[in-house]
C-alpha cells in the first residue's frame, strides 16, 4: 500500500507571536516543529504500513527549513521526502498550497492521502479538503480511528454527541483528529538511517506551474495581537458583601448580567 | 575552522532527547527523587530509543555516536533529571573500559548480548579506603589456573548489586602499588557477587548506589582487560573518556536551574513588580546564563579532543571540574532567587541544587581534577 502524507512546518505550540514592522507575522528566531495534527497522520501511515506492507511518502510545501520536518517523519519510518520550495512566492493562500500538492499528487503513486486536520498556526483546515476536490478523491475529515481492508477505508469521526463510522472506496484523502493514535519517537537509529533516504528538492516551475494558477485568492489585510488581558479583581470583605458587590460589578462595569 | 553548527543529525538527536526528557523525565522526577528508586520503565524506553549504550559501536549493538553528540544528549537528560540521566549513562562509564581495553573477542562475546537489552552495568573503581586514592586498593584477585578469584568489598558503586555486568578493578599484588591493580569485565550473574547496603544520598536520587560485595568470585582468565597490572592505566583512560560527559550533565543541571530562575523571576512579584525588573536579580541571571555558555563550550571542546583522538587530560579534567562548579553555584543562585519557594521541595530548584553537589564528587573529585590540571601544566 502506497501512502502518501502531508505534513506543514508551523511555529512551535509555545512560540511568541510578534508582528513585524509590517505588520507581517515576525518569523524571526521562531522555532518551528511538523505540525501536531500532522504527526499523527504521519504515526497513522507508519502503523498501516506496518499492518499491510508498503511506502510511506512525506511532501511538505514551504521555506527552507520544512527539510527540518521531512527528515523527522524519515527518522520516525517514513521511506521517502519531496520538498516544493516556495521560492519566488511573495504571498500564498489554501489554493496556492492545494494547487501546487495536487499536482505533485499527480505524479506519485498512492492509495490513500494523510494529512492532520488542521494547522495549528492558521487553522484554516482546508488544504487536505482542497487537495481531494481538485484530484476527484473522497474525504473523510478529523478521523480518530481507521481501519483498511480490501481497498476501502473504514475511519471513525466524531460527531457532535456521538461518533460515526464511514466507509470510502480507496485512494482517499483522510484527516488526523487529535485521538488517532500517539505518535512515536524517531529513534536513535531511524535519526541515523534517514539521511540515507532520498529526500527531493522540487521548485513550482518544476511542476510545471507559476503565474496566475498559483496566485492566492485569498489575502489577508490585517494581523493584530488581541489586547493583553487585564489584570484580575479581588474583592474583599464579607461573603455577602463580596457577593452584592460582584454581582453589581457583573451587571454595571462588566454588562453581563 | 570553528564552527558551533550542530549537524542535522545532531539538531534530530538533541530534539529526541530534549522531547524525551522533557515528556518522559520531568513529570516523574520528583517522585523518583522522593522514591529513591530508578524508574525501570524509563530505562525501557530509553533502551528502545537508542538513550543508552550511546557510544558503543554500533556494530555491538550500540549507537555509536561521537562524544560531542554524546555530550549533547547528556545535557538534554540531565537537563530532566540528573539522577535518571545518570541511571540512563552509567553504563557509559562502566563499558568504557572495555571499549578502550577489550579485544574484539571480548567485545563481540560482552557488549554485543549486553546492549541487545536494557540493562544495566556498574564500573567498580571505589572503595572505603581507596577513593581518590586508587593505589589503595585492596580488593584481590588470585590467580586459580585458567581463573583469577575475586574478592573485595567496592563503594559508592552506581547499579552496584544490580548490574547485568561489571568492569572490577583489583590488585593481583599489593606490594606493586599501582602496577599490580588489573581490570576484570565479570558478569553480573558470576556466584559470589552480592549487594551491600544501599546508600541513602542526599540529590541524584533516581539513581542506584550500593556496595558490591565479592566473594571468592571467580572470573576466567580470559576476562582480564589488557593484561595483569594494566588496571590503573584503564581506569585513567577510562575517567579521561567519561569526565567531559560528567561535564554535559552539569550543563544541564545548571541550564535547567537558569531557566526555572528566569520564569520564576518574570512570576514573581514583590513590591508592585515582578521580581526580574531589579537589577540585583538581573545581574544574577547573567552572570548564570554566562557560566552555562562558557561551561558548555569547554564540554563540547573536551569531546572534540576526544573525537579527534587528541590528549584530552587536561581540558577533560577542566571541563568536568568547572562545568561541575557551575552547576553548583547557578543552583544554588537559582534557589535564592526563588526565595522561600525556592527551598521548599513543591518546587524544583532545591533538587537541583542537591543533585548537583555530586558532580563536584564523583568520577574524580573537583580537587583531584585540578590535580590533573596542574600536572599537565607543570610536566
Amino acid at each position: 500500500m502506497k501512502i502518501v502524507v502531508l505534513p506543514k512546518q508551523t511555529f512551535d505550540t509555545e512560540a511568541k507571536i510578534t508582528l513585524d514592522a509590517a505588520g507581517k507575522i515576525n518569523r524571526e528566531g521562531v522555532n518551528l516543529i511538523m505540525n501536531p495534527y500532522d504527526e499523527f497522520a504521519v504515526e497513522e501511515a507508519l502503523r498501516l504500513k506496518e499492518k499491510h506492507g508498503g511506502e510511506v511518502t512525506v511532501v511538505s510545501f514551504g521555506g527552507p527549513k520544512v527539510p527540518d520536518i521531512l527528515r523527522q517523519a524519515l527518522a520516525m519510518g517514513a521511506d521517502k521526502a519531496v520538498h516544493v520550495g516556495d521560492e519566488g512566492l511573495e504571498e500564498i493562500d489554501e489554493h496556492t498550497t492545494a494547487t501546487i500538492l495536487a499536482k505533485l499528487l499527480r505524479d506519485l503513486e498512492y492509495d490513500l492521502i494523510l494529512a492532520g486536520w488542521r494547522a495549528i498556526d492558521d487553522g484554516s483546515a482546508q488544504v487536505a479538503g482542497r487537495v481531494a476536490e481538485i484530484l476527484g478523491l473522497p474525504m473523510v475529515n478529523m478521523v480518530i480511528k481507521l481501519d483498511i481492508a480490501e481497498g476501502k477505508a473504514v475511519a471513525s469521526r466524531e460527531i457532535e454527541g456521538g461518533y460515526e463510522v464511514v466507509e470510502v472506496p480507496l485512494p482517499a484523502v483522510i484527516t488526523a483528529q487529535k485521538g488517532l493514535n500517539e505518535p512515536r519517537y524517531p529513534t536513535m537509529k531511524g535519526i541515523m538511517q534517514a539521511k540515507k533516504k532520498p529526500m527531493q528538492k522540487l521548485t513550482i516551475a518544476d511542476l510545471g506551474l507559476g503565474g496566475e494558477e498559483v496566485a492566492p485568492k485569498v489575502r489577508a489585510r490585517r494581523y493584530y495581537l488581541p489586547s493583553p488581558r487585564s489584570q484580575g479583581k479581588i474583592i474583599t470583605g464579607e461573603p455577602a458583601e463580596a457577593a452584592a458587590e460582584l454581582v453589581r460589578l457583573l451587571r454595571e462595569e462588566a454588562k453581563v448580567v | 575552522m570553528i564552527s558551533f553548527k550542530l549537524t542535522e543529525e545532531q539538531e534530530q538527536i538533541r530534539k529526541l532527547a530534549r522531547s524525551f526528557a522533557e515528556k518522559e523525565i520531568i513529570p516523574i522526577a520528583a517522585e523518583y527523587d522522593e522514591k529513591e528508586e530508578i524508574p525501570w520503565h524509563i530505562v525501557e524506553k530509553a533502551h528502545a530509543l537508542g538513550l543508552m549504550n550511546r557510544t558503543v559501536p554500533v556494530e555491538y549493538g550500540g549507537q555509536g555516536l561521537d562524544h560531542v553528540t554524546d555530550a549533547i544528549v547528556a545535557e538534554e537528560l540531565a537537563y530532566g533529571c540528573l539522577g535518571i540521566s545518570g541511571a540512563l549513562g552509567a553504563n557509559g562509564l562502566a563499558l568504557a573500559p572495555i571499549l578502550i581495553a577489550g579485544t574484539p573477542e571480548q567485545k563481540e562475546k560482552f557488549l554485543k548480548p549486553f546492549c541487545a537489552k536494557p540493562q544495566l552495568a556498574a564500573f567498580c573503581l571505589t572503595e572505603p579506603n581507596a577513593g581518590s586514592d586508587v593505589a589503595s586498593i585492596s580488593t584481590t584477585a588470585v590467580r586459580d589456573g585458567d581463573y583469577y578469584v575475586i574478592n573485595g568489598r567496592k563503594c559508592f558503586i552506581t547499579n552496584g548489586g544490580i548490574a547485568s555486568l561489571y568492569t572490577v578493578f583489583a590488585t593481583v599484588d599489593k606490594s606493586k602499588g599501582l602496577k599490580g591493580i588489573t581490570a576484570f569485565i565479570v558478569p553480573g550473574d558470576t556466584p559470589g557477587i552480592s549487594m551491600g547496603r544501599k546508600e541513602k544520598k542526599m540529590g541524584d536520587r533516581a539513581s542506584h548506589v550500593a556496595e558490591v560485595i565479592f566473594e571468592d568470585v571467580r572470573v576466567p582468565k580470559e576476562n582480564v582487560l589488557w593484561s595483569e597490572g594494566q588496571g590503573f592505566k584503564i581506569a585513567m583512560m577510562t575517567l579521561d573518556r567519561t569526565r567531559p560527559i560528567v561535564g554535559a550533565a552539569a550543563v544541564g543541571v545548571a541550564r535547567r536551574a537558569l531557566e526555572e530562575a528566569i520564569k520564576y523571576s518574570k512570576q514573581r512579584v514583590q513590591f508592585g513588580k515582578p521580581i526580574c525588573e531589579n537589577q540585583a536579580i538581573q545581574f544574577m541571571l547573567a552572570d548564570m546564563a554566562t557560566k552555562v555558555e562558557t561551561a558548555r563550550l569547554l564540554v563540547w571542546y573536551a569531546c572534540w579532543l576526544l573525537d579527534q583522538g587528541l590528549p584530552v587530560s587536561k581540558i577533560g579534567a577542566m571541563a568536568k571540574m568547572y562545568a561541575a562548579d557551575v552547576a553548583m553555584s547557578v543552583t544554588v543562585d537559582a534557589v535564592q532567587i526563588f526565595g522561600g519557594y525556592g527551598y521548599m521541595r513543591d518546587y524544583p530548584v532545591e533538587k537541583l541544587m542537591r543533585d548537583a553537589k555530586i558532580l563536584q564528587i564523583y568520577e574524580g573529585t573537583n580537587q583531584i581534577q585540578r590535580i590533573v590540571i596542574a600536572r599537565n601544566l607543570l610536566a
